[in-house]
Order: C-alpha cells, then structure tokens, then sequence
C-alpha cells in the first residue's frame, strides 16, 4: 500500500531535477479543453495519456494544464500545445492513442501532426 | 456522460470556476438502502436564489463561449433516471453545496467509473484548491485531505510527474480496498 510518507521521498528526488531544469525559457505548455463539452467527448482519458507520456519519457520542461471550453465543443476533445517562439498548435477530436503520438512527434521530434490539427478538420 | 465519475469532474470545475479554496467531495455507496449519494460543497463565491432556481435550465451558464451550459441539467437527469434527483443549497458569499442521489440497483443508473482519474485530475491540476475527498461503501470508508500532501510536499507542485503518478497510485489503491470483500 502506498502510504502518505512516500511523498518525503519524492518530494527530494523531485526538487533534485527541478534545480537541473533550466529557467523557463524552454516550457512548453500542454492544455486540455475540461468544460462539459470536453469532458463529455472523453477529455479525461486524453489528459491522463498526456501526463502518462511525459512522465515516461521524463520531459521535465513539460506542463499540463486543464481550461474550460474553448469554444467549438464539436470537435472536443480538443488540445493546444504551446511551445516557446512558435504559434500555438490547436488538436481537435483527440484520443489516449493521439495523445501518445502528438507527445512523440511533436513535442519531442518538434514536427506537428497536421492530420490532427483544426486546420485540417475544417 | 456516461459515468459518475465524470459529472463529479463537471460539476466541481463550477466549484473552481466559483473561485472556492475548499471543496469537498462524498460519494457514499449505501447498497444496503439501495441508495447511491454524491455531494459537491465548496466556500466558492455562492448564487443567489434566482440563480439556484434557474441552473437546471440549460440556457443558464457562466460561461462567456456560448448561451448554454449542460453540467447540473446532464446530471439532474442522469439522477431522475434512476428515480432519484438533485438539490442545490447556496449562498452568495459562502458557498454552494450540490446532492444528486440515485437508485443504487436501477437499472439505468450510470456505473461510477474512473474515479481515481477524476479525482487525480482534479487535485493536480489545481494545486490552489483543497480538496476533500470522501468515499464510503457500506461501512467502510476512504478519505484524502489534500492539505496533508501539501504538508508532505512543502512546496513542492502537485502537477510535478512523480507527484501526480503517486496521486493516481494512492486513490487507485485505497478505492480497491473499498470494494474488497463487500
């Protein structure tokens, strides 16, 4: 059983990577739509695929963060990914599986997934 | 929607969206009473009486997007389904409280579903909130006082990695036990 006093623990190995990561300059930020629209078109699972990713391949620059309704509810679950000097890219109709390939190849290889994009939704 | 787990994950955004600093969650599974009761309280910035009587309208919302929003009216009727219902208790400047219960053995009543995820989600990724989580089945009992993994963390984020993985872990593990030889 996981017990409350296992967070000591992670709580050090943790601040020994944040004083190796780098200021800021190189965030980049993950942000999953959680209004109703996006939570009922399975907002959850693609969030949960995101953090899973990033935590595996250990990409320390990494945020994910939850907003509200971004405005075109049919194409939840919807994602935007924002990186340091570029436009932001807006993914539509997401899944665990999309997930996993848009951490791969864009935010690790920096090539966006334009198939998933809202530009080629429309 | 179509699990439990997933109108709490809603209907607490309007707790945050309410600007609360406490929310508490219950979830309490009484098979024994064939009833199933979820409640989301929080100190948020209230509504007024005309508010609370037109938020099972869908064409009330705080949102600025669209004219609609779908949250408490989705879970209203996911309640009634089951021949059980909502209430809403609230006041401007302390806070609102939500009750949905259900028919425990109905047959239309939508299963709980992911929970440990939900509440995973909803204690990392708002980091500003503290949240209380309660879940009793029958007589046992499940409680997480995010105040306690502050303490533990000090200072460290809740949205760091190893932070959300054990998160995950620990509701994962103590929701098991719940269920275990009941």
């Amino acid at each position: 059983m996981k017990s409350l006093a296992e967070l000591q623990e992670i709580r050090n190995r943790t601040l020994n990577n944040i004083t190796l990561r780098k200021e800021g300059a190189d965030e980049i930020r993950v942000v999953v739509g959680m209004a109703t629209c996006g939570i009922a078109a399975g907002a959850r699972p693609v969030m949960s695929a995101f953090v899973e990713e990033i935590a595996k391949r250990n990409l320390s620059n990494v945020t994910v963060a939850q907003t509200g309704c971004i405005g075109v509810c049919r194409l939840e679950p919807i994602v935007e990914i924002m990186m340091p000097g570029e436009e932001k890219v807006t993914y539509v109709k997401m899944t665990p599986e999309k997930a996993k390939r848009v951490v791969a190849e864009h935010i690790v290889n920096k090539q966006i997934v334009s198939e998933y994009t809202i530009g080629a939704a429309n | 929607m179509e699990e439990l787990s997933l109108h709490i994950l809603d209907i607490v955004q309007n707790s945050i969206a309410a600007d609360a600093a406490n929310i508490k969650v219950e979830i309490i599974e009484d098979i024994e009473a064939d009833s199933l009761k979820i409640s989301v309280e929080d100190n948020g910035k209230g509504m007024s009486e005309e508010t609370v009587k037109k938020v099972c309208d869908p064409f009330t919302t705080g949102r600025t997007t669209r004219r609609v929003g779908m949250g408490i009216p989705l879970l209203k009727l996911a309640a009634e389904l089951t021949g059980g219902g909502i209430s809403i208790e609230s006041k401007l400047g302390e806070g609102t409280k939500i009750t949905a219960w259900f028919g425990y053995s109905h047959i239309d009543r939508q299963p709980l579903g992911d929970i440990a995820s939900t509440m995973q989600q909803l204690i990392c990724m708002n980091e500003q909130v503290d949240f209380m989580y309660i879940h009793r089945v029958g007589e046992k009992v499940f409680e997480l006082d995010t105040r306690e993994i502050k303490k533990m963390l000090q200072g460290v984020s809740l949205t760091e990695a190893a932070v959300m993985d054990w998160v995950l872990g620990y509701l994962t593990e103590n929701e098991e036990q719940l269920y275990q030889n009941s």
